[in-house]
């Protein structure tokens, strides 16, 4: 019963975007704002109809209802209960519904707090947020149901994945989701405005929030799945340039560099035309991530349960509207005029920098992934492009805009000194290349490129100090009052800084853990040691346990530092029950900002060392491999704090008209 | 300089950038992208030794065969034709006989042997490689989806 109504709120959510998709529009054309306003209620509606669905479905998963197929094929009663709630996202139908909720949740948050907006503008951003659901809610209605029963119902599922039976996983496709959908406000902004054929720096305040939550998300959510991949699949590897793997990171370049344009479109109002654009090309990669990741066209290691009849329904989707909003672009682009003039060395050019370097890095990935898929259409051969060709594309265009990055905040609006900011740089350049030096003499035999590549980072870390040094009068004044002014500075100054350290933060860990990390694969018998990374690792063992819906081997060894016992790690391979699936757990160690690392092979069955508890073992020691992801939490931290900044809340225009708003009935 | 050739200068310069990536795109299109053979392609048309190429197949059963320590021999088919394959390293959890896998490396000189640095099988028991699927398709010895997913 539960399980009917979530189905048929799902329906009548769909007939609520549709009325939210057409009305609006016509009210913005005539002038009618009664029409106009038919938006607000259509978007809350929408939002409560899903929740109610998405509700339902949970409640089916909850309560273990094998009689609905979705709970039948992904989940089992003896899963433990957050893994439960996790299935309903773990799969193509109910992560699709959850894609709709994030989806129709921000749309009625424009609606609650849109008050301030233009009424024409927020009447279309609306439909077009409703057209966006209307597609969707069509797709998993027509393709992908949630909700259809089996009869006779099963006694028992069949159980979520068990890779996907993890902390991790259950918290990143939502977090990446609010990424890729909150990018459909910007999207739904842009068509706005090109429909309007006005656009101002209001309204780059308001998308620019957006962008950076959208932003902020989207950076936790692949950093949250690169660890993920890292410690769960057993391959010691933190990216792998996977198809699925790019899909989320082409949104995050694209997002990234709107974060920066749309920051001189608020400023300056210059980059008009280019930041709409970027906002509807943005949008664009993440309807192509789900396309891509969705659809099974793409030879992936990470995809799972895929459709190809689904791919051919999205793809309809992205064409419809990649090619309906750029159609739309070229023909209303040049009524948006453009404004602010300012010289090639200023603030506004290293953001035009930042731009062509990082839409430039989107296109190569771009082309990395679907190259394959191209070729093969075309020609028929399968080819497969990997780690090579991006270390050999990607990397060298991502160089030059790294280190321009601690230039640009210390170039001024309209006309820069870049002489001046250099000359600001140089303490954070010399320390930079004095840490590369130390690198070089330190790790012996290091590549001369490691030690550069660990200097750039601590430039990137180094330079973001100096520009909140500088900013704060230190050296200047009084340590009192630099702090104050410190405390006085604006959040969004504070929030930039902190991602472009987080940044170099990462580009640390990545350089330290490239250059000198090592592997062994080895046999190990009980009591037998190896060493890595300084440490003596000892294997003590092989025991069997069981857990909730698996049984395991679990591998046990102690870590040992000058002969004495330090600490104990398990690595094991587990055998979920009722997929018959193997997995293996990594046994991990951290140590400061390193990590020793231990997976476990195959026993040894053959030879003399048969039957006598002799493993396969892989050892690694990582150094430096945790400020990857500490880089990422300190940009998400930096995204976060820019959000807080004042200057985000519309400013003083919108007071009156809240104050006309609170008077008018309760709509 | 004048405002006009300053922009010129502005353009060119963007212009360069993307020149250059592309010709690094071009140059790594040609010399980095590994192309994918089936057993059959290889029957029909040998691969030159030492070029790195994808080999997909099914596992044979029976053709596993553990050496001294993480050394393995198999042998992956499609139905028509088979190849040995020589791997050192540790196995994806879900290799296993029957299973569709995708190994990685190139035949050595005089060897009928491949060599392979990785073996890829999918984390999804159902899992298909999608080149092995198209591939047994094409040889007739598809067996559908097994349990649709």
């Amino acid at each position: 019963m539960i399980v009917e109504l979530g189905h048929y709120a799902l329906i009548v959510a769909l007939a609520t975007a549709l009325v939210q998709s057409v009305v609006p529009v016509i009210g913005a054309r005539r002038g009618d704002l009664a029409m106009m306003n038919v938006a607000h209620p259509a978007a809350i509606a929408s939002f409560l109809l899903v929740l109610l669905s998405f509700g339902a479905l949970t409640y089916a998963y909850v309560t273990s209802d094998f009689s609905v197929q979705n709970v039948y094929e992904n989940s089992h009663s003896l899963k433990p209960l957050i893994f439960k709630i996790s299935g309903v996202w773990g799969n193509h139908e109910g992560s699709m519904v959850l894609w709709i909720l994030i989806l129709v949740f921000f749309s009625a948050l424009v609606a609650t707090f849109g008050g301030n907006l233009p009424a024409t503008l927020r009447a279309n951003v609306l439909a077009v947020q409703a057209w966006i659901t209307s597609a969707f809610l069509f797709f998993v209605l027509l393709t992908s149901n949630p909700f259809a029963r089996i009869a006779p119902a099963p006694m028992e599922g069949r159980d979520l994945n068990p890779i996907l039976q993890d902390i991790g996983l259950a918290i990143h496709p939502p977090l990446l989701y609010l990424g890729y959908v909150g990018f459909s406000i910007c999207f739904s902004f842009a068509i706005a405005a090109l429909m309007d054929g006005r656009i101002d720096a209001a309204w780059a305040r308001w998308v620019r929030p957006w962008t950076l939550a959208a932003w902020t998300f989207l950076t936790a959510g692949i950093s949250m799945g690169s660890y993920w991949a890292y410690y769960e699949l057993g391959w010691g590897g933190w990216w792998f340039w996977d198809p699925v793997e790019n899909a989320s990171f082409m949104p995050w370049l694209a997002g990234t560099a709107l974060l920066h344009s749309a920051l001189v479109m608020e400023k300056r109002e210059a980059l008009r035309i280019w930041t709409v654009l970027l906002a509807i090309l943005t949008f664009s990669l993440s309807l192509l991530g789900t396309f891509l990741v969705r659809s099974g066209v793409l030879t992936s290691v990470h995809t799972f349960a895929s459709d190809p009849t689904r791919g051919v329904f999205i793809l309809g989707i992205l064409v419809l509207f990649i090619g309906g909003a750029l159609s739309l672009f070229a023909l209303r682009a040049a009524s948006l005029k453009s404004g602010g003039l300012f010289q090639p060395i200023s603030r506004e050019g290293a953001l035009v920098f930042n731009n062509l370097f990082l839409t430039t890095a989107t296109a190569t990935v771009l082309i990395g992934t679907l190259y394959p898929l191209l070729l093969e259409s075309l020609t028929g051969e399968k080819i497969s492009v990997g780690p090579p060709f991006f270390n050999l594309t990607f990397g060298p265009v991502m160089l030059p805009l790294l280190l321009a990055v601690p230039f640009g905040p210390l170039l001024a609006w309209k006309r820069g000194d870049l002489i001046g900011a250099a000359q600001r740089l140089y303490m954070a350049a010399g320390l930079s290349l004095l840490a590369g030096l130390a690198a070089l003499y330190f790790a012996t035999g290091a590549p001369v490129l490691a030690a550069l590549g660990i200097a750039l980072g601590f430039f990137l870390v180094f330079g973001a100090l100096t520009d909140l040094a500088l900013r704060s009068g230190l050296g200047k004044t009084s340590l009192a009052v630099s702090w104050k002014r410190f405390a006085g500075l604006p959040r969004s100054t504070l929030g930039g800084a902190l991602a472009h350290l987080g940044l170099g933060v990462s580009v640390l860990g990545i350089v330290g853990v490239t250059a000198f990390e090592t592997e062994q694969v080895r046999e190990m018998s009980p009591g037998e040691v190896t060493e890595a990374g300084g440490y003596t690792l000892r294997f003590d063992g092989m025991e069997p346990a069981v857990g909730p819906n698996y049984t395991e081997d679990v591998g046990h060894f102690t870590v040992l530092v000058d002969g004495e016992p330090l600490a104990r790690m398990d690595s094991a391979k587990r055998l979920y029950t009722a997929r018959r699936m193997p997995t293996t757990e990594a046994g991990i160690l951290t140590r400061g900002v390193n990590q020793l690392y231990v997976s476990l092979g195959d026993p040894v069955e053959t030879g003399e060392a048969a039957g006598s508890g002799t493993i396969v073992v892989r050892v690694w020691w990582k150094p430096m491999v945790t400020l990857i992801w500490y880089g990422t939490i300190i940009m998400a931290a930096g995204g976060i704090i820019s959000l807080s900044d004042r200057r985000l809340r519309v400013g003083a225009p919108s007071r009156s008209r809240r104050a006309r708003a609170a008077m008018e009935p309760a709509e | 300089m004048t405002r006009k050739q300053k922009r010129l200068a502005v353009i060119a310069g963007g212009m360069g950038v993307i020149a250059l990536a592309a010709v690094l795109v071009l140059v790594a299109l040609r010399d980095e992208i590994v192309f994918f053979h089936s057993p059959s392609d290889i029957a029909a048309e040998p691969v030159t030794p030492g070029t790195r190429i994808r080999l997909g197949g099914l596992v044979v059963a029976g053709s596993i065969e553990r050496g001294g320590g993480t050394e393995v021999r198999f042998a992956v088919e499609d139905g028509a034709s088979t190849v040995a394959v020589a791997y050192d390293g540790i196995l994806p959890d879900l290799f296993r006989e029957g299973q569709g896998v995708i190994t990685e490396g190139s035949f050595q000189p005089g060897s009928d042997t491949f060599v392979a640095d990785s073996v890829l099988a999918k984390h999804d028991e159902n899992y298909m490689p999608k080149e092995v699927a198209d591939t047994l398709k094409s040889q007739g010895v598809w067996q559908g989806e097994g349990e649709a997913n």
